[in-house]
């Protein structure tokens, strides 16, 4: 019959070549003409539901074409002629006319009026599927972006089709760009989408320890499980085991709709479901002889629910006593639902495996970040610790000019449009800026202070508030981006757990560099050994002919420059607002505090301690990082009391000063 | 007059001992009276109620600023956290005034259901009412009392106490003194504010406690008449609480607490436990500032955690220190002054200055101008606006023939105790 109606319209498709204009000659007998034939009906109705049967005729034809069929409907570029019912393809060359060409040769057929035409529209849905389709020939393709197109295209919805797609190309020939890759998505697909047991089985094995996030999204729905309920624990390969009732993974409540969903035991009934059944029953002030105004407590509303069982006029319902008993009488137990019980077995050993694995590497990269942060507090603090731990000056408004530096960098990337050259640019002038600022701070108020360290605190008070206000009166209050350089996008990718980001490791060099040049000018240069011999006792300095003064003025700005470009840094991998430096000075007194004032090893131990102490609360509560540090800051008050002068005291005089 | 406070055996009356008592007592008797007449409540209704509600506040301020006097002026103790204390007591009378006043609502609401409501509903109607807002419908254990008036006001002496208590023993006890004890107390400040800002930190986070200015109960009685009551509560508090600092810094044991400020281990080696006096400074002033906070919220109507934030703290020590310090009126004068200027500042009542090319508008800049100008007072004038009363009476330090008055030449010795 079917071929009879082919021949048929072949025979019509003959005829209407005939009346075509010259060069108009279509190939109505071509194998792909014809499977497109026989499921024209399909195609023409277009419906995502029926769609899928001439889908995958196509795709299993075999045909050289059936690619191009595939693409151009994909690409709504299939047209069909309205009498002869044959499919081309087609260029739009203006609102009416049509360049049409055939599937079978791919041969220009001519230009025609499109009235003869019917444009096929597939909704997105169908286009997604013919997607999916094309997937095999994509993977055959002599263009590697097109396989490596297609290879993402499984990786991302795979399908069980894929499957012997994937294997049929892997047949055909090796493939050296994309063999690894290839081989993973065939194995993924496998423990998926794998016919017998055994080689699902054989893949999951194969991929034991693999970090992969792709494997442990086709290994978990596999182990995915059921809670059941029964009198005795049931015998049976896919029973995980016996579930602990009341625990996280069971509630009471919970426990008990189960029961109730397989019929074991009696409904029970909510508060509010009683609260209702009652207020339906009330008969003249009364619910079954019982006052309505004596019913305000839930006790009384029991016994007036359990009297109107008892009259028949609603269902009896199991009561806590009841509700108990059964929970304790009953057996709850998981049973593997995902998979046959030998992969779920399988899968979940792999699984358990893994997950060893992922802790292992999870430690690894919170290590990582709290070495980071760690750094972006050594940065931050660094600059106190020159000017509270050396100096003995407290300074509160270093924090404001940690958000100097900073907007040095934004100002300096507004003037400098390349990156590269405008950070290079900022950080030397924003140590410049705030060295500055630190140097008149200090000639204008600190040194009329000196010794008088609580209203030192207060002064500098002052001028953090005065600083952050103007800041927000130049600047605004909305946050302004520091741009970091292209080469600093992105992040080390370690493997699918461990990564981190340029900028940080770039943070960290640049903690190590300060680490570096703070020792070397304290400890190789004449202004260090002045600084020191001042800290240590400024009148003998003073009478070896050293300038106390200029020495006090030139430290503290050698502190607040350090602070701006630490300003730089920070503003880099956060935002610049006016109250960043709210933001650091607390943490930043933590760490000198804890680390132990004057000394720069402490400083750096403090800003470790803290650093990786955050990040570790964070780690216990993820959601919630007021609350780790909330913590940390207890913590550091706790700490306090058992070390009192920090991490790395000092001992003897210099402890006094 | 050195000689009439320390005779033995013989005690003057603190009026006569510190003089400035009376004095300001009169000054606030005649305050509070000239407002009540010029206020709507009960008065010719010259001074509006929003304005009335202003002044209560501003004595609860003054009230906390005292506080912070008799801890920093007297005793040494820079603390920045005296206005945890204060936001402490606020949440703690705040919870009742809520849940009372979410009670009586949820309890008309359930009036007019077929069945009299159980306990539970109602409990379950007040928590969903108060708590809807961070996605909660459940009590949080720290609201087991908040039904009961006479707990709360408990609490709100007792909360900001306990905790002064644990974190001065803390403190004290290891000898964090100086800037290490302002770090610190900065940091519990810091601490305490981030973890009420956690929506799961049961005082409903962010959006912290409203609603305060209306007494559960007395719907009926308008705000004017209410802010006149609150007036009267805040200014006989202010009394009492001056009345107690006088008393507490005027005998010996105020002798004590001014020389532990200026010189600690001396009087360590005088044999006297330090950190005892400390810690009863310390925990006094954090209840002296947990009642003003009680009396300061419910006039503001509402509280949440940025009211704790450490910058709070650190405005009390700019009040007290442009006051000055060391003096008990000081403090008084600094904390209205600087709060109610402040006020007419940010509130934008003061002219703009057009400077021609940029017009100064202070609702911006008068942040930086009270910075600056505390740092004017730290360095030109320790004594803040109380020094000016030394130059009216002409009253000067002691002469020590040029030798160093010690770690705080601001202070004044042996002459502070009696005025």
């Amino acid at each position: 019959m079917k071929t009879l109606a082919t021949s048929l319209l072949g025979a019509v498709a003959l005829l209407s070549a005939l009346w075509a204009p010259s060069g108009f000659a279509q190939e109505a007998e071509a194998p792909i003409q014809l499977l497109l034939q026989e499921h024209a009906e399909l195609i023409e109705r277009s419906s995502r539901r029926t769609i899928g049967p001439a889908i995958d005729a196509l795709a299993a034809s075999g045909l050289p074409e059936a690619q191009i069929v595939l693409e151009r409907w994909q690409a709504r570029e299939m047209w069909q002629n309205e009498e002869t019912g044959l499919f081309v393809y087609a260029e739009e060359i203006d609102r009416d006319t049509l360049r049409i060409f055939d599937f079978a040769t791919g041969a220009e057929i001519g230009e025609v009026a499109d009235d003869d035409y019917d444009q096929l529209k597939p909704n997105g849905g169908i286009r997604a599927m013919i997607g999916a389709a094309l997937v095999q020939f994509q993977l055959a393709d002599p263009d590697p972006e097109t396989r490596s197109t297609a290879l993402a295209a499984i990786e991302r919805d795979p399908e069980a089709s894929h499957l012997s797609a994937l294997r049929a190309v892997i047949e055909a020939g090796p493939d050296p760009e994309f063999a690894d890759k290839r081989a993973r998505l065939e194995r993924l697909l496998t423990i998926r989408f794998g016919e017998t047991d055994a080689e699902r089985i054989e893949a999951i094995e194969h991929f034991a320890g693999d970090l992969g996030v792709d494997v442990r999204a086709a290994l978990n729905p596999l182990v995915a499980t059921r809670i059941e309920a029964a009198e005795t624990l049931p015998e049976g390969e896919d029973i995980v085991g016996a579930v602990a009732v009341g625990g996280d993974a069971l509630s009471d409540a919970a426990a008990y709709d189960l029961l109730v969903a397989a019929d074991l035991a009696p409904p029970r009934i909510g508060r509010d479901d009683k609260r209702a059944a009652l207020i339906a029953n009330i008969d003249g002030g009364a619910v079954a002889g019982i006052e309505v105004a004596s019913l305000s407590t839930e006790a009384a509303r029991d016994m007036a629910y359990a009297a109107l069982a008892a009259q028949g006029v609603v269902e009896p319902v199991a009561t806590e006593a009841e509700v108990t008993e059964a929970l304790a009488t009953h057996v709850f137990y998981e049973r593997y639902v995902g998979a046959p019980p030998a992969v779920a077995w399988a899968a979940a050993a792999a699984l358990s495996d893994i997950e060893t694995r992922v802790g292992l590497n999870q430690a690894v990269d919170l290590t990582l970040d709290g070495l980071s942060l760690a750094s972006i507090y050594f940065l931050a603090a660094i600059g106190l610790a020159i000017t509270f731990g050396v100096m003995g000056v407290i300074n509160m408004a270093h924090g404001e000019f940690i958000m100097m530096g900073a907007y040095t960098g934004y100002v300096v990337q507004l003037l400098v449009p390349d990156y590269t050259l405008s950070i290079l640019i900022a950080i030397p002038l924003a140590f410049a800026v705030t060295f500055g600022a630190g140097v008149a701070m200090e000639r204008l108020v600190i040194r009329w202070l000196y010794h008088r360290p609580l209203e030192t605190l207060l002064a500098t008070f002052g001028i953090s508030i005065a600083l952050q206000q103007i800041a927000k009166n130049i600047f605004g209050t909305q946050a302004r981006p520091l741009t970091a350089p292209a080469w600093l996008d992105g992040s080390l990718v370690v493997n699918d757990i461990v990564s981190i980001s340029y900028i940080r490791i770039a943070i960290f060099v640049l903690a190590l560099l300060f680490l570096a040049l703070f020792l070397f000018v304290m400890n190789r240069t004449r202004l260090g050994l002045e600084v020191r011999a001042v800290t240590q006792n400024p009148r003998m300095a003073a009478s070896m002919g050293i300038n106390p003064d200029k020495i006090n003025m030139l430290t503290f700005g050698f502190g607040s420059g350090i602070a701006g470009i630490a300003g730089v840094a920070i503003g880099l991998y956060a935002k610049v607002t006016s109250e960043m430096g709210q933001d650091y000075i607390v943490q930043s007194f933590m760490t000198v505090v804890v680390g132990g004032v004057g000394n720069i090893w402490g400083t750096l131990l403090g800003a470790t301690m803290v650093g990786f102490l955050q990040k570790g609360i964070e780690w216990m509560n993820p959601s919630n990082t007021l609350a780790a540090q909330t913590y940390m800051i207890l913590f550091v008050i706790l700490f306090i009391q058992f070390r009192p002068r920090g991490i790395i005291a000092l001992k003897g005089r210099a402890a006094e000063a | 007059m050195a000689d009439v406070t320390l005779s033995p055996g013989r005690r003057t009356p603190l009026a006569l001992r510190y003089p400035s008592v009376m004095i300001f007592l009169a000054c606030l008797a005649l305050f509070t009276l000239g407002v009540t007449v010029l206020a709507e409540g009960f008065g010719i209704g010259v001074i509006s109620t929003s304005f009335v509600k202003t002044l209560g506040k501003t004595l609860c301020l003054c009230l906390v600023a005292l506080a912070m006097d008799l801890v920093w002026g007297y005793c040494g103790i820079l603390s920045l956290g005296h206005m945890a204390f204060f936001g402490l007591g606020g949440y703690a009378i705040g919870m009742w005034l809520m849940y009372a006043r979410t009670e009586i609502i949820v309890a008309e609401s359930l009036a007019n259901q077929p069945l009299p409501p159980t306990p539970e509903e109602i409990s379950q109607g007040i928590a969903t009412q108060i708590f809807g807002v961070v996605g909660s419908s459940e009590f949080p254990p720290i609201w087991a009392f908040a039904h009961s008036l006479p707990l709360q006001l408990a609490a709100v002496v007792l909360v900001p106490g306990l905790l002064a208590l644990v974190f001065g023993w803390l403190a004290f006890r290891s000898r964090v003194t100086g800037v290490y004890l302002s770090i610190l107390t900065q940091a519990m400040t810091l601490a305490l504010s981030l973890y009420l800002f956690q929506n799961d930190s049961g005082l409903r986070g962010n959006n912290g406690l409203s609603g305060l200015q209306n007494l559960p109960g007395l719907d009926h009685v308008p705000q004017s008449t209410v802010s006149i009551w609150f007036l009267w509560a805040s200014a006989f508090a202010l009394g009492a609480g001056y009345v107690l600092c006088a008393w507490v810094v005027s005998g010996k044991f105020g002798s004590v607490i001014r020389a532990i400020r200026d010189d600690e281990a001396r009087v360590r080696f005088l044999g006297y436990p330090v950190e005892v006096y400390k810690l009863f400074i310390f925990t006094l002033t954090a209840v002296i500032a947990g009642i003003a906070g009680a009396l300061y919220y419910p006039q503001a109507g509402i509280i949440n955690p940025a009211e704790i934030a450490p910058i709070a703290s650190i405005y009390l020590a700019v009040w007290v220190a442009i006051g000055g310090r060391g003096r008990l009126y000081g403090a008084v004068i600094g904390a209205a002054f600087v709060s109610l200027l402040s006020t007419w500042f940010t509130g934008g009542q003061a002219p703009d200055v057009n400077l021609g090319f940029y017009t100064i508008e202070w609702v911006n800049w008068w942040t930086v101008l009270l910075g600056l100008s505390f740092v004017a007072v730290t360095l030109f004038a320790p004594k803040g606006i109380g020094g000016l009363v030394d130059l009216i009476v002409d009253r000067r330090s002691p002469d020590r023939h040029g030798a160093d008055l010690g770690p705080d030449e601001g202070a004044l010795r042996e002459k502070e105790a009696e005025r």
